[in-house]
């Protein structure tokens, strides 16, 4: 073959492996013309897969189905953010209508890349003022500048189980209200053996379960982001002023290495061997549902519950604590935008709904109205938590552009920190503003 | 056209020309894919924290597990060649372990390494002995993984066994009336007689290396604690991003991050990789099978 005839065909097969491969590209719709009066069969994806939260949300459906004789939903639970990003990906007949996730993290990256629906609109075709149906604090972490791409079905409040007869036993009578009181108590209730330990008074390491350093930080009221958008742990000392304490506490405690080593023998989280459940730790920081989960593993001792101690200067805000939550969304790329509007408004809304599967699953109610509600079930554990909700100062982790990315940026440095491997933590705190600032400009 | 040609256009030429020109764009899946140019590749080489660690580990996974995977599985296929009576039941009991499905195995050595509960642990404690981290301390994870990685070596025993078998025993028996002694009959006759084999354990080791995924996920995963549940997100590399390898970095940049093109970097590396490795690996084989002709 001639050269110029090699370097044609050549130039053939690479158009056509671009046309092949933007080709295989969703493309979200952005509006929605389909009839909600129509019959249709909706697929609703979610992430639920114990029994009792199954059949909560099968509960739920069945009462939409009722309101909605037209609509018919087919539900798959246990589903992960990995299947549901590739679903959504692929499009197709077999990909959901209805989406609903655990990873909060995970809707500015959602919103960014228009894989969920704006549902803006929708609630203005429904006539609704998002900011009357739902507390700011989660609004903020269902959208990402100004696109709500999902919207908050039910919620989690982050603050402290502890063990009421050990701290009996220990002359302690309340829980801490302040970090040093919080140390003091850790240290006064952890028991050594050897070089390893019969119990801690806290698991304080950012590797133990559901203690991150976002949820720490929340205690400090920091502020993630300068108002031009730029990083800004370094400019805010809250963010120094935890990791110290997290430090100091760790140090406190024997040390990082003889925590991992001790964290190491742990039960699963979700399992009746979690170590709150087995005495191996006291406080527990944890969300709404640890109390009743660990009634259900048949703990002997009484559990108590409060919201995560505060920094000694901010004793005032006690109270306060991290929210997130469950989230839900319409697909982009689905054809039943408008019927699948009616099951999102339903579940997210609904105060019976909302209520219902509150109950069911133990979870906080995501709706100013279902919060107020007669019928929301409240014991003296799930109320601590309900006051965090309330809490005016009560703060989430933003939406950004590239997804929890940053979040996990920060939990890197934290785990450096903790360790003892960062001698100066504000100019690590700038670097890993460098770090972020590059990772969300190259996401958007 | 040959069906070869077709197989090798469709399943090969395509999907890595359509990587490559993806490299060059901005694609997080949903939205059409837009060139930015050098973007990914220098965001790889220059901004990416996971990068560089990544890719030392799944260098010390080629260099130091592939080897001791080779030299163990020579050493036991050697040691069952010899045994006059119960080599099948040896066979037996190092090839088994080469079934378990690599997530299960894992989480089992997991378990049996745990420094606090596990049973090496326990067994070491009772001869005087310090249990390390394993799976839970940087320094020692990626040795954690080779051992798990020789446990499961039954495919290589099998392999090499095979290849002892067929070396002529009329050179071993000239060479012993020479006065040949074992380390010099192993040197002078079965290594070269076995090079061929050896140099497909090193390439397929390589490979299979180069794509070491489930395992590093797995022990990281547990031994941080995270199985999943609260929506926490996990990055993978526990403890210390020492477990962290390339393959890990491509699912997590993709399938995560939504950010294929930087996805379709890493894999390219990892591609080139390799090949490099694989072309070095040919080019040293004349070498070694002609050492001694």
């Amino acid at each position: 073959m001639p050269r110029t005839g090699r370097l044609t065909t050549a130039t053939a097969v690479l158009a056509a492996i671009s046309a092949l491969a933007t080709a295989c590209t969703g493309q979200g719709a952005d509006t929605a013309s389909d009839d909600p009066k129509a019959d249709v069969t909706l697929t609703f994806w979610h992430g639920w897969s114990a029994p009792g939260e199954a059949k909560a949300i099968e509960d739920n459906i069945a009462r939409f189905e009722k309101a909605h004789p037209n609509i018919k939903v087919q539900v798959t639970g246990n589903m992960t953010d990995d299947k549901i990003n590739q679903a959504l990906r692929a499009g197709g007949d077999k990909a959901p209508d209805v989406v609903s996730s655990f990873t909060t993290d995970s809707v500015g990256k959602f919103c960014n890349s228009r894989a969920f629906a704006d549902l803006n609109p929708f609630l203005a075709k429904s006539g609704m003022d998002k900011t009357k149906v739902f507390p700011k604090t989660l609004l903020e972490y269902t959208e990402f500048e100004g696109n709500q791409c999902t919207l908050p079905l039910l919620h989690d409040a982050y603050g402290l189980v502890y063990d009421k007869t050990a701290f009996a036993a220990a002359g302690i009578t309340e829980p801490p209200k302040t970090w040093s009181q919080f140390a003091e108590v850790a240290q006064k209730l952890t028991t050594p053996k050897g070089d390893s330990y019969e119990r801690v008074g806290l698991m304080p390491t950012f590797h133990g379960y559901e203690t991150t350093p976002m949820r720490l930080a929340a205690q400090w009221s920091p502020t993630y982001f300068t108002p031009d958008g730029r990083s800004g742990l370094a400019a805010d000392p809250a963010f120094a002023k935890m990791l110290t304490a997290q430090k100091d506490l760790v140090g406190k405690l024997g040390g990082y290495e003889k925590l991992e080593r001790f964290r190491s023998t742990f039960g699963d989280e979700w399992s009746s061997e979690h170590p709150f459940h087995t005495g191996q730790v006291v406080m527990q920081i944890d969300g709404e549902w640890r109390a009743a989960m660990a009634k259900e593993a048949g703990v002997t001792f009484e559990i108590g519950t409060a919201p995560l101690p505060v920094p000694d200067e901010q004793a005032a805000d006690y109270g306060k604590g991290y929210l997130s939550g469950t989230i839900m969304g319409i697909a982009a790329g689905s054809r039943k935008q408008n019927a699948a509007w009616e099951l999102v408004k339903y579940m997210t809304t609904d105060t019976e709904a909302v209520v219902a599967f509150a109950n069911a699953i133990h979870n906080i109610p995501s709706t100013f109205a279902a919060l107020e509600s007669p019928d929301l079930q409240v014991t003296p554990e799930s109320k601590t938590f309900l006051d965090i909700a309330r809490h005016p100062k009560s703060s989430t982790t933003p939406a950004k552009a590239d997804g929890g990315t940053y979040q996990l940026t920060f939990t890197d440095f934290a785990y450096a920190v903790e360790k003892g491997d960062v001698g100066d933590i504000p100019a690590g705190l700038a670097k890993t503003d460098r770090q972020i600032d590059t990772d969300i400009a190259k996401a958007k | 056209m040959s069906p070869w040609l077709i197989g090798f256009a469709v399943f090969f030429l395509y999907p890595l020309l359509s990587t490559l020109y993806f490299s060059f764009t901005r694609y997080d899946g949903f939205r059409q894919p837009a060139f930015n140019g050098l973007d990914n590749w220098s965001y790889v080489f220059t901004d990416y924290p996971l990068f560089w660690p990544a890719m030392r580990n799944t260098l010390w996974l080629v260099l130091v597990m592939v080897t001791c995977r080779v030299a163990f599985g020579l050493g036991i296929g050697l040691l069952i060649t010899k045994i006059k009576t119960g080599a099948g039941v040896f066979r037996t009991l190092f090839y088994l372990p080469y079934l378990a499905p690599p997530v299960a195995a894992t989480l089992a050595f997991v378990f049996l390494l745990n420094p606090g509960t596990g049973p090496v642990a326990t067994l070491l404690e009772a001869v005087g002995l310090p249990s390390p981290g394993w799976f839970t301390d940087a320094d020692w994870s990626k040795p954690g993984l080779t051992a798990l990685a020789l446990w499961g070596v039954g495919d290589l025993m099998v392999i090499f066994m095979a290849a002892l078998l067929d070396v002529p025993k009329e050179q071993y028996e000239a060479a012993e009336l020479d006065g040949a002694g074992a380390w010099a009959r192993f040197r002078h006759i079965t290594l070269p007689n076995i090079a061929p084999i050896i140099m497909f354990a090193v390439v397929t080791g390589v490979i299979q290396a180069m794509q070491y995924y489930a395992q590093p996920l797995v022990a990281g995963k547990v031994a941080a604690g995270v199985i999943g549940g609260s929506g926490q997100q996990f990055e993978p590399g526990y403890p210390d991003k020492s477990t962290l390898t390339l393959p890990q970095l491509v699912y997590n940049l993709g399938f995560q991050r939504f950010d294929y093109g930087t996805a379709c970097v890493v894999a390219l590396v990892l591609f080139s990789l390799s090949m490099a490795f694989t072309a070095l690996l040919m080019r040293r084989r004349g070498g070694l099978i002609g050492a001694d002709r």
